[in-house]
């Protein structure tokens, strides 16, 4: 979707996040930062596109809100993007620029994920609500996304506070029609410098003072709250049910509630209205809260001292649905679905041709016990590679192996390795490798350098030379960056020559000192370009040991009734790890046309 | 409320689901009517189960299905066929891509492939078609083109304008590409009978 092919004022047909990418268009904004995350991902992604606005990966989201409130305070509308987990990363900066406010409009977009469709928890965002001292809208669908990511502009500029755009991921990946608005023209404001040291300076006593400042606008966005268009009351004269809901959740209600029933619908998450809530609990003689996740509404409501229901009927975890929502109001199924039959799962592996299929078939031969992280190589984790033994959050692989270290001892200690991704080691990793080398680790860290950021798509980060905005920029040099933390043992692999790189990563971690591999060779998806002549097998030769299977790869196909390995031809990208498993030389390997050395 | 017509595609990750979904989508819009989608992208397209929830009506609320709702299901997939059974329900007209894609579970030997799928198609679905779209899709000049023979299926068995279907695929595939998309497009609509 480009800026030329759009007319105003038009119905067009977008994701939640495309939405939310034309709304900062069209509300002017001049910067946006981010750090992708599914679902979140693809609105830069597509904001991108309308090359109105400049756009930029940032190293982590705390980097990309920092880059943005800057922007703020000189004057400009900013837009910051990011996943649940990634608010964790930009906490800091989001509690305190609560208090110093904002010039141009500063809005983060949130993207929870309920049901944990690509993500390692589920918590809940709108508790940064209260926490940080933020105002929080939340849109029900790709309509609202656009329309209430318009209005948290014009919110965060009239009551000078940052806001946040909470999302679920069907709501940024789901599709609907929206109405686009005439943009706003901001062209005229010019950004600028302001010196208010006591706005903007949160040394303690000005941040006294402003602290005092952000509860009276709390207050004051309480009051807004209770005649904001974004909560929306639809009374009926059946007083029996009221339903109090928002965002996703709203949509399953309106397909499943009865007629007879009112529902309250909250647009704006933090600060609730007092009023507003109370005003619908006591015009119904039984209130119902559905919402995802944690009892964030219900308690609210309970606090009034409203009798309700919620979290008793519909449950802590995952996401909502219409089935799940009919089932807690106690609407009985209609329909019939045919009889159940177990199926084998089919989890993500890693992909044909992935670099990091052959970092994991050498690090499982030496028996490592493997710290991870956050990417792509998280897959590594099924059978039959086996391969990551701890994984927590972005960046934390590294110190988790060097707590390990500092606990264990003997042959134990020396099991334990770190494998970290190139973007997650730029995210969060160095910080943890400068406190190895401060801190006399003798660990084995292995980045695992793809060149890119794949697991959410592809997307370009500091080590990959170029920008979001497709202009040619520095990459980072790892050997150097390694060195000059004050690594002193720093070597090169091969993840496609697993011989060469088994001797390397053995006497690496042999080693009592501490070192860092850099496995590296570029994703298959995002560099096609890597992709060889398929191997294929020599059926005289196969004896179908299966060792080769053992790699994990999907393009060795066992052929049950010829009791051989078979090659599929048109995922094999010819990289060769699965062939020194082979104990009769059966792979044919045609010759390489496309790969230099490392 | 009036009529939702629900249409669920399933399959692996990379074979092209979310452009079936798309056209879909882009096609009820032209038709004026009201339309939601919905699926999940990050992992899935690393070779894991991939669906798509597509609702067109006058009005639609959730993005997702209920219960035994489907009335189409669009499978890339035999088994995947069945891996979102609790949408699919006695009455839902079925198009079903006639390809085993063996999970790598199953290739290592830890799970094992179902091997009386289509014993099992037909005790419990009223009505659904084996489509051999890969082999229809090569006819037509690629492999890559099979989500399109599928999508030609599905645009036999919906009531939509054929050309409508047409228009936006034209739109929606590689220019280079719009010649061997059209055949597959009308190699699928003609392996489903009415």
């Amino acid at each position: 979707m480009t800026q030329t092919t759009v007319e105003y004022a038009e119905k067009v047909l977008l994701s939640g996040n495309e939405a939310i990418a034309m709304a900062a268009v069209d509300a002017g904004v001049k910067l946006a930062s981010g750090y992708p995350g599914t679902p979140s991902t693809e609105i830069l992604e597509n904001l991108a596109k309308y090359r109105a606005v400049y756009c930029e990966w940032a190293p982590n989201e705390k980097v990309a809100l920092e880059v943005c409130i800057g922007a703020s305070f000189a004057g400009a509308r900013a837009l910051s993007t990011m996943k649940h987990v990634g608010l964790n990363v930009a906490a800091d900066p989001l509690f305190t620029a609560a208090y110093t406010g904002v010039r141009g409009g500063l809005v983060v977009i949130c993207a929870d994920d309920p049901g944990m469709h690509s993500s390692q928890n589920e918590q809940d965002n709108r508790h940064y609500g209260p926490a940080a001292k933020v105002l929080i809208l939340e849109p029900s669908d790709s309509d609202e996304a656009y329309h209430f990511t318009r209005m948290a502009f014009d919110l965060s500029e009239e009551f000078d506070i940052p806001v946040i755009v909470r999302t679920t991921t069907r709501v940024n990946h789901g599709k609907g029609v929206v109405h686009r608005a005439a943009p706003l023209d901001l062209s005229g404001r010019h950004c600028s410098l302001e010196v208010n040291p006591q706005k903007y300076v949160m040394i303690p006593a000005f941040a006294r003072a402003r602290h005092v400042v952000l509860e009276e606008t709390l207050n004051k966005l309480r009051l807004h709250a209770a005649e904001s268009e974004l909560n929306r009351t639809d009374m009926k004269n059946d007083r029996s049910v009221g339903v109090i809901t928002s965002g996703a959740s709203y949509q399953y209600v309106m397909e499943v509630i009865p007629e007879n029933w009112s529902v309250l619908k909250l647009g704006m998450i933090h600060p609730l209205s007092d009023d507003v809530l109370s005003r619908f609990c006591s015009s119904v003689e039984r209130v119902i809260v559905v919402e995802e996740l944690d009892p964030y509404i219900e308690t609210a409501v309970k606090a009034l001292g409203f009798k309700c229901d919620g979290k008793n009927l519909f449950g802590l975890q995952g996401e909502l649905n219409p089935d799940l929502v009919a089932k807690g109001f106690g609407i009985p199924s209609s329909s019939t679905t045919i009889p159940a039959k177990a199926l084998p799962p089919r989890p993500p592996v890693l992909c044909p041709g992935c670099p990091h299929r052959g970092t994991f078939t050498v690090l499982k031969k030496l028996k490592t016990f493997v710290s991870g992280d956050i990417g792509c190589y998280t897959l590594g984790v099924n059978k039959p590679l086996d391969g990551i033994h701890a994984c927590v959050c972005m960046g934390a692989s590294l110190g988790m192996a060097h707590g390990m270290g500092h606990v264990l001892s003997g042959a134990e200690k020396k099991k334990v390795v770190a494998v970290i991704g190139d973007s997650t080691f730029l995210h969060t990793g160095i910080n943890s490798l400068i406190n190895m080398v401060y801190n006399k680790s003798t660990g084995t860290v292995f980045i695992l350098d793809n060149r890119t950021t794949a697991m959410t798509g592809q997307q370009e980060n500091p080590g990959y030379g170029t920008t979001l905005m497709g202009e040619a920029t520095n990459n980072v040099d790892m050997v150097a960056l390694c060195r000059a933390v004050g690594v002193e043992h720093v070597y090169k692999g091969n993840p496609f020559d697993t011989v060469k790189l088994h001797e390397l990563a053995k006497r690496e971690i042999e080693r009592d000192e501490l070192s860092v591999v850099i496995v590296e060779k570029e994703c298959v998806l995002a560099f096609r370009e890597i992709i060889e002549e398929p191997l294929t097998i020599d059926a005289l030769k196969c004896i179908g040991c299966k060792a080769c299977l053992k790699v994990g790869c999907p393009a060795l196909v066992w052929d049950g009734a010829g009791k051989k390995v078979t090659v599929d031809i048109t995922l094999c990208t010819g990289c060769d790890v699965c062939v020194p498993e082979c104990p009769v030389d059966a792979f044919i390997v045609p010759e390489k046309k496309n790969r230099g050395e490392v | 409320m009036s009529k939702i017509t629900n249409i669920l595609i399933a399959g692996v990750g990379g074979q092209g689901i979310l452009l079936a979904s798309e056209i879909l989508s882009e096609i009820a819009l032209r038709l004026g009517l009201d339309v939601k989608k919905s699926e999940v992208h990050g992992m899935a397209q690393r070779g894991g189960s991939v669906v798509s929830h597509v609702r067109i009506g006058e009005k639609v609320f959730s993005p997702l299905i209920a219960q035994g709702a489907s009335d189409f299901l669009l499978s890339f997939e035999k088994m995947e066929t069945l891996r979102w059974q609790g949408l699919i329900g006695p009455q839902t007209v079925s198009i079903i891509n006639d390809t085993r894609i063996v999970p790598t579970n199953v290739n290592v030997g830890i799970d094992s492939y179902p091997e009386d799928l289509d014993a099992y198609f037909q005790q419990n679905m009223k009505k659904y078609f084996l489509v051999d779209a890969s082999q229809l899709a090569t006819e037509a000049g690629t492999i890559k083109a099979t989500n399109v023979v599928l999508i030609g299926s599905l645009a036999r068995l919906m009531h939509y304008d054929k050309q409508i279907w047409l228009d936006v695929i034209q739109e929606k595939v590689p220019p280079k590409t719009v010649a061997v998309n059209t055949k597959a497009f009308e190699l699928g609509y003609n392996a489903v009978a009415q």
